[in-house]
């Protein structure tokens, strides 16, 4: 194979004056942040949307129903566009141009990464409530809890944590999904990987370099939620294997 | 795609016929694997008008494809191969070094300028067009220098050379520009049709072609002084010698015999596809000489 | 939006089947390629062979940790490069056909999950069963085993599909003509966004709508015997 190594260009200079391996960091720093960002999006409305659908108000059930089938039948980078690129174009012109020259790209991305794993969490909010014997919000409606109170003392706090182990796959896919805001001009870890490539052509070398620093989010973000899964492990229930 | 199929069938038994029966050892490079597969692949853009893009049907076509066309002859005959495949293969600013490199495409049809620095990673071809490195803008934005474009959001595509020159201009002329990066350069320009970016920074040829294809031409303007000029050349892999001889040899018969010329005229003074624009956009004197004197040397 | 032009749909309709016939090859091959492999990295991760369960927990977890759209890009890019390593001589594959094989290997990590809690959703009484009627291991999984795990398992390999199917569109990355990419390629030359990608859009949901509802029914008749 006629493949140069060649590992001293993360410490070259690039066009703008700073060195490669700054780029990838200055990636893992916005893909970080756009994860994050959009995983306190998803978890907020995706536990609106899992509760309403588990409630006895049929139009509530009818919202958050139609949410999730909406936003999982379109694929992520196809809803990342038509925030990008068809919204701005429907709404008010004002508030189109608004959109296009003083909203930061970071905020299209996150309402876009955050709608669609919404979907998701709403799922999974979903079935950790139904997972709960009925017997449980007849308990807290007799003693004379409101339906809300029911939700807030009884069933959410152990909802939460029978579906945890699904949150913790739902919060490790949106780090993997936070590559594609590239599209949308996200200057993430994967648009600097493309850039690296384009710039060096030392293709392997920053692959493995990537790929590694994927792991590594994957590694931390697991082992936070295993910490929180023990915490808040239920005594005398099988719960999780603590996050594999 | 069942077509394709029965072309690489086809093109298969050929290869396997033809190849015992005329074994050329000396062969190496390009040549020898062009040889070997029965078929070569010509990088091309999807919307670098009109050297390189689509038309209605969604073919490359272009200014670049045709010399290409012309290369790939000159390959049949040198290798005595006439039903040699061709196969096309998109390419991007960000992927076209790393695919010619890893064998993808043998010969890149676009819009590439010859720099001293992609010379380090693949080789060139004698020069074809030379561009200058200027602006895009509405005309409605008042934007006349790079000057007016401080705090203001600026388009480039990804992997290209004006995103160099970019961003060395913010740095030497203190101007504070917010970097919008486009995938191709008709995404950039989208972004400042809609009203995203001020202004895209690009090879001028290239911004007239996306400005003739808009909805409303007479909406943009080419604006500043070039930043600089920029000499574009087939892209072929790094020392293949014999490979770039076939290219170079090629190019310049047609430029010395006049066809060149006439190549040029039918993409830059003729309505072109797919909307029969016409992109009036004469040969200026830097190309002139670039065809009187062919040379393959980068910029820096 | 005033001026919504159908006309940009009408006429680009040929090329946006075709590239929708390329998305559905993509998840044809890839399902069928991914179930056979991940099938086959579900038995290793179950069995009593300490290197075949490594390699296969390594390579799910691996492909699990990665971005798909990451491997698109690497294998396209490194697997010409590993060819001419092992064959000494430059084979150019395409943005098309290497699309086929990223999506085989990288399915295969999570049909394999699948069918390893199909596998274990099978009591174990019915290993033994099987022994003790003479089958070998090779027997008992293809003959009992192997044919109820995947009935357990057919809606979630299938909602699994939809989901691969969506992800398709991720070539784009690579510039291979999928329904997407061909949708962009047409943005990209007639500056059409909102009509293409609304387009786009509205058939990705028509589509996966469709096949999910037909998995819901699908799941309500197959129960999971116990």
């Amino acid at each position: 194979m006629n493949y140069h190594w060649d590992w001293q260009f993360f410490f070259q200079e690039a066009d703008d004056g700073l060195k490669y391996y700054e780029w990838v960091i200055a990636g893992l720093g916005w893909t970080t942040a756009v994860s994050l960002a959009s995983l306190a999006v998803a978890l907020l409305l995706g536990s609106v949307l899992g509760v309403m659908r588990t409630t006895p108000t049929r139009w509530l059930v009818a919202i958050g129903d139609t949410y999730v089938d909406l936003f999982r039948n379109i694929p992520l980078i196809v809803q990342l566009f038509l925030w990008f690129f068809v919204v701005p174009e429907l709404v008010p012109d004002k508030i189109g141009i608004w959109m296009k020259q003083d909203l930061p790209y970071i905020v299209t991305a996150v309402v876009g990464l955050g709608l669609y794993t919404a979907a998701r969490i709403a799922e999974q909010v979903k079935s950790g409530i139904n997972a709960l014997p009925r017997g449980q919000r007849f308990a807290g409606l007799a003693l004379g809890f409101t339906e809300w109170q029911t939700y807030r003392y009884v069933r959410l706090p152990m909802a939460y944590r029978i579906v945890l182990p699904a949150l913790t796959s739902e919060s490790m896919n949106i780090f993997k999904n936070s590559a594609v805001t590239y599209a949308v001009g996200i200057l993430e870890l994967y648009f600097q990987y493309k850039q690296i490539i384009e710039k060096t052509s030392q293709v392997l070398e920053i692959t493995i370099v990537v790929t590694m620093a994927y792991f590594m989010l994957a590694f931390v973000m697991n082992r936070m939620l295993a910490f929180v899964e023990k915490r808040t492990r239920v005594p005398g229930l099988i719960s999780g294997t603590g996050g594999k | 795609m069942r077509k394709s199929l029965t072309a690489l069938a086809l093109s298969l038994s050929i290869a396997g016929l033809a190849a015992p029966a005329q074994a050329q050892a000396q062969l190496t490079g390009t040549l020898q694997k062009i040889k070997e597969t029965g078929s070569i692949t010509v990088g091309h853009r999807e919307s670098s008008v009109p050297f390189s893009y689509l038309d209605a049907d969604q073919k490359p076509v272009g200014y670049a494809m045709d010399l290409c066309a012309k290369v790939v002859d000159a390959v049949k005959s040198e290798l005595k191969m006439p039903n040699l495949q061709v196969k096309y293969q998109a390419v991007t600013s960000q992927n076209r070094i790393p695919l010619m490199q890893n064998g993808t495409i043998d010969l890149e049809c676009g819009s590439t300028t010859n720099s001293v620095a992609r010379q380090q990673q693949v080789g060139f071809s004698v020069h074809y067009f030379i561009t200058s490195v200027r602006m895009a803008v509405r005309k409605d934005s008042g934007i006349k220098d790079i000057g007016d474009l401080n705090g203001k959001p600026v388009a480039t595509t990804t992997g290209t050379t004006s995103d160099a020159l970019i961003k060395q201009n913010e740095r030497g002329k203190h101007i504070d520009v917010k970097n919008i990066y486009g995938k191709d350069h008709a995404d950039s320009f989208l972004m400042v049709e809609s009203g995203r970016a001020a202004a895209f920074v690009m090879d001028d040829i290239l911004l007239a072609g996306l400005i003739a294809n808009s909805k409303n031409p007479s909406d943009f303007a080419i604006v500043g002084p070039s930043l600089r000029d920029e000499p574009y050349g087939v892209m072929v892999r790094k020392d293949d010698a014999p490979f770039k001889a076939v290219v170079d040899k090629t190019l310049i018969g047609l430029m010395k015999s006049g066809e060149a010329e006439k190549l040029y005229t039918k993409w830059f003074m003729n309505p072109i596809p797919p909307r029969n624009v016409n992109l009036n956009f004469p040969m200026s004197p830097a190309l002139k000489a670039a065809f009187a004197s062919p040379s393959d040397k980068g910029v820096e | 939006m005033s001026d919504f032009d159908f006309s940009v749909i009408t006429a680009n309709w040929h090329f946006l089947a075709e590239g929708l016939r390329y998305t559905l090859q993509v998840t044809v091959t890839a399902m069928i390629g991914g179930i056979i492999i991940g099938t086959l990295l579900a038995l290793m991760r179950l069995s009593s062979i300490k290197p075949l369960q490594w390699f296969a927990a390594g390579y799910v977890n691996f492909f699990r940790s990665v971005p798909l759209v990451q491997v698109i890009l690497a294998v396209f890019l490194i697997l010409p490069l590993l060819l001419q390593f092992l064959t000494g001589k430059m084979i150019p594959i395409g943005a098309e056909n290497s699309a086929y094989f990223t999506f085989t290997i990288f399915e295969a990590a999570y049909y394999s999950e699948i069918m390893r809690s199909g596998i274990q959703s099978v009591p174990r009484g019915q290993i033994g069963a099987g022994y003790a009627l003479g089958f070998t291991y090779g027997q008992t999984m293809r003959l009992v085993v192997l044919p109820q795990a995947f009935r357990n398992m057919l809606p979630v390999l299938l909602t699994q599909t939809i989901v691969l199917f969506q992800d398709v569109s991720l070539v784009y990355a690579i510039g291979a003509t999928d329904f997407f990419g061909a949708a962009d390629k047409i943005t990209q030359r007639d500056l059409r966004p909102v009509e293409m990608y609304t387009t786009v859009a509205v058939v990705y949901f028509v589509i996966c709508f469709a096949l999910s509802r037909l998995v819901k029914r699908l799941q309500a008749r197959i129960a999971i015997i116990r």
